[in-house]
């Protein structure tokens, strides 16, 4: 196991970089970090459409939501390496693909929450703000968003923990993500898959074990702070109810 | 200054507000009671628009509010509303409640704000909480606060729906204080309330309804002590012995 | 590309493949549903044990498969633990169907995790002085769970269960990395065999999005009929 580890450390971390691109470990960490960072502007497009009242915004998001929500991500995924080439006119490689599908994936995702998140509201911020003379758009801009944003942190992170699982179905269309490095490393040795496939497992679990307990942490903080005459004791699963569960 | 003209309002098959006919004039309180579902609330809230009428007319100052081609926002801008549940913005400092409107709709400067903002602070007693938010106050701070935020538009006209309703009992009297301070400046105010002592001080009219109605209109002292239409003797018996059959 | 011929589909050789794969992960799904469930309502009840040990090793079962992607699951599966059998165990396994046994796996301890918290989380919105009750009557932590608490957390509980059968569903589709010959498998080997791309794609995901309609209809048909009700 530990000559396992001396000779590909390095190949699991990072791939084949600085002699090919990037690969493994920092590829998935990159890529969920793009894919949500990205995902997260149009997200919070696609929510406010789901809780317009212009109807004519509402249908056809809510519509594009579902079929996407109804999908598996790898279909998505599929969709995407077959007819982007078609769209864009020339070939799309594995992380554009991977990407793109994590981005639309993820916004339908973060559409739900900030959705619940702006509708966990009491009505009468609205109509307070409103009162004051505030627009719609500029009262969910200057109270709404403001306050839905911070109670949705921790369903945020949860929901980064969700992209870096969802990373690994870039193994499928051959993004050297750390899965399919790892599955390289399989098919070099040979002998020892049980051992790497194990440390594949355990690299995940201490990244995305690490961002839950942070998420748990942040929403304990949250819950304190907007309280601290009252004692609130709200479970973490609370707001995992929120975050998609994805492959 | 406020005309109702046979404005009727539903919910749904739910008749709330039959043929109001009512005119307030300017620089008086007027104060609006009666009993649970009566549609006071509704009433006052279809004033600055948060609910909208079905038929008749209502007139701020001669203009229909509905007109087409009003921007609704400019003309709430020009009303100050103080919830029951005060709304106050808890991600905003009480400050801050009071200068987001004033900068973003009057383009005041952010000194001119703040200034006018603690002069108001200073006013509803809570100067010296100009930095504390939200949850951190009280019931009775945060609607004082709400009050102040409402008056640094400027409003000529403030409506107040059940300001006191959420309150605990001691905080009551806070609030009601800073309001008779506006009403002996000459403010013009619409207030629902079930404070009958606030209305009997300081109102210059009381209207009474029921069942979506104005049943009877009259100054306090003509109210409380001969009131006209039997719903509104029962309504005042009531309130004075809650425990006769 | 816009030439689309829709009617490979409707019979013949890729037809039957395409739904030979839909068959498969219909299977998958019910197979895992009965395995899971029990196995999730364990974990969940080890969360809740009065037993810290027990408890912790909930926490553990759950935190591990949860926070490991569901593709590391089956290449695990499948291509690991096979090792770690015996030897005659193995060979009949690689006999038999692998793919589909590891799938299952895989699968199943990847739902489980997630409904033993949903499960828990229906039984936590049941008052604790429910268990109290039953307690001082005289009854176990088990008796009381079984007779008290399971039936009232039950009409909680069946809306996020069927939406993680819902997620059980969709994820069905990552078997296709270890071969599992289902619908994402077989829409991939029509493609690459009749070049059809968007037509055994088109099918595909009208397959997934159709049985994603029917469970998301039964959790409003559910959540209707017997509306939650708490004192």
């Amino acid at each position: 196991m530990l000559e396992l580890i001396d000779t590909y450390w390095l190949y699991f971390l990072v791939g084949q970089y600085p002699k090919g691109p990037l690969g493994g470990l920092a590829l998935t960490v990159a890529l969920a970090a793009a894919g949500l960072l990205l995902a997260l502007p149009l997200g919070l497009l696609f929510g406010l459409a789901r809780v317009s009242p212009v109807r004519a915004l509402r249908w056809p998001v809510t519509a594009l939501v579902f079929v996407v929500r109804g999908t598996p991500l790898l279909m998505v995924v599929f969709w995407a390496y077959f007819f982007l080439p078609s769209l864009t006119g020339h070939k799309t490689d594995q992380f554009t693909t991977m990407l793109i599908a994590l981005v639309v994936f993820d916004a339908a995702y973060l559409a739900e929450i900030v959705r619940a998140g702006i509708q966990s509201l009491p009505r009468g911020q609205m109509e307070a703000s409103r009162s004051l003379g505030l627009s719609y758009l500029r009262s969910m801009r200057l109270v709404l968003l403001p306050q839905a944003l911070r109670a949705m942190l921790p369903s945020l992170v949860n929901q980064f923990v969700s992209t870096i699982k969802e990373t690994s179905l870039g193994y499928i269309i051959g993004l050297n993500e750390v899965a399919f490095i790892a599955s390289q490393i399989n098919t070099q040795v040979f002998t020892k898959p049980t051992q790497i496939y194990a440390t594949l497992g355990l690299t995940y679990f201490l990244m995305c074990f690490g961002l839950s307990r942070l998420a748990y942490a942040l929403e304990r903080r949250l819950s304190r702070r907007s309280r601290p005459s009252a004692i609130s004791e709200e479970s973490a699963s609370s707001s995992a109810a929120l975050a998609p569960v994805s492959p | 200054m406020i005309q109702f003209e046979k404005v009727n309002k539903w919910f749904g098959a739910y008749h709330a507000l039959v043929d109001i006919e009512e005119t307030l004039p300017q620089g008086e309180v007027v104060v609006v009671c009666g009993p649970s579902g009566s549609g006071k609330s509704t009433l006052i809230r279809t004033l600055n628009r948060l609910e909208p009428i079905q038929s008749g007319r209502i007139l701020i100052d001669g203009q229909d509010i509905h007109a087409p081609g009003r921007d609704v926002n400019q003309f709430r801008s020009h009303i100050g509303f103080v919830f029951q549940q005060f709304n106050l913005f808890p991600h905003l400092s009480a400050l801050d409640n009071c200068t987001l409107a004033p900068q973003r709709l009057r383009g005041l400067r952010p000194a001119e704000a703040r200034a006018q903002a603690l002069d108001l602070l200073e006013r509803v007693g809570l100067a010296h909480k100009a930095h504390a938010f939200p949850p951190e106050l009280s019931g009775g701070q945060q609607q004082r606060v709400a009050i102040a935020r409402a008056l640094a538009m400027q409003p000529p006209l403030m409506l107040f729906d059940e300001p006191t309703s959420a309150l605990d009992p001691e905080m009551v009297g806070e609030v009601l204080l800073v309001m008779k301070g506006l009403a002996r400046d000459g403010m013009t105010m619409v207030v629902v309330t079930h404070e009958m002592g606030f209305a009997r001080e300081v109102a210059d009219r009381v209207l009474f309804m029921d069942a979506g109605r104005v049943l009877e209109r009259a100054a306090p002292s003509e109210f409380f002590n001969h009131p006209q239409h039997p719903r509104a003797q029962q309504f005042l018996s009531d309130i004075r012995s809650p425990f006769s059959a | 590309m816009l030439d689309f011929d829709f009617a490979v589909l409707l019979s013949g050789r890729y037809h039957d493949m395409l739904v030979a794969g839909l068959r498969l992960s219909l299977q998958l799904t019910a197979v895992t549903l009965v395995l899971a469930l029990p196995l999730g309502l364990l974990v969940a009840l080890l969360r809740l044990s009065p037993k810290a040990p027990l408890r912790a090793l909930g926490f553990g079962f759950v935190e591990s498969i949860r926070n490991v992607p569901l593709l590391a699951h089956m290449l695990f599966w499948y291509f690991g633990a096979p090792e770690l059998l015996p030897e005659a165990l193995k060979e009949r396994l690689y006999a038999g169907n692998i793919e589909a046994v590891s799938a299952v796996m895989a699968l199943t301890l990847y739902s489980a995790a997630y409904m033993a918290e949903d499960i828990r989380s229906g039984i936590r919105a049941i008052p604790g002085v429910q268990m109290e009750a039953g307690r001082a009557l005289g009854f176990g932590f088990l008796a009381t769970m079984r007779l008290v608490i399971l039936p009232q957390a039950l009409r909680v509980t069946v809306p996020p269960l069927i939406s993680q059968t819902l997620n059980l569903w969709k994820n069905t589709s990552v078997a296709t990395v270890i071969g599992a010959a289902e619908l994402m498998y077989q829409a991939g080997q029509v493609e690459s065999a009749s070049f059809r791309s968007f037509e055994s794609f088109a099918f595909a995901t009208s397959a997934y999005l159709g049985v994603s309609l029917l469970i998301t209809a039964l959790a409003a048909l559910y959540q209707r009929r017997f509306p939650v009700k708490t004192l």
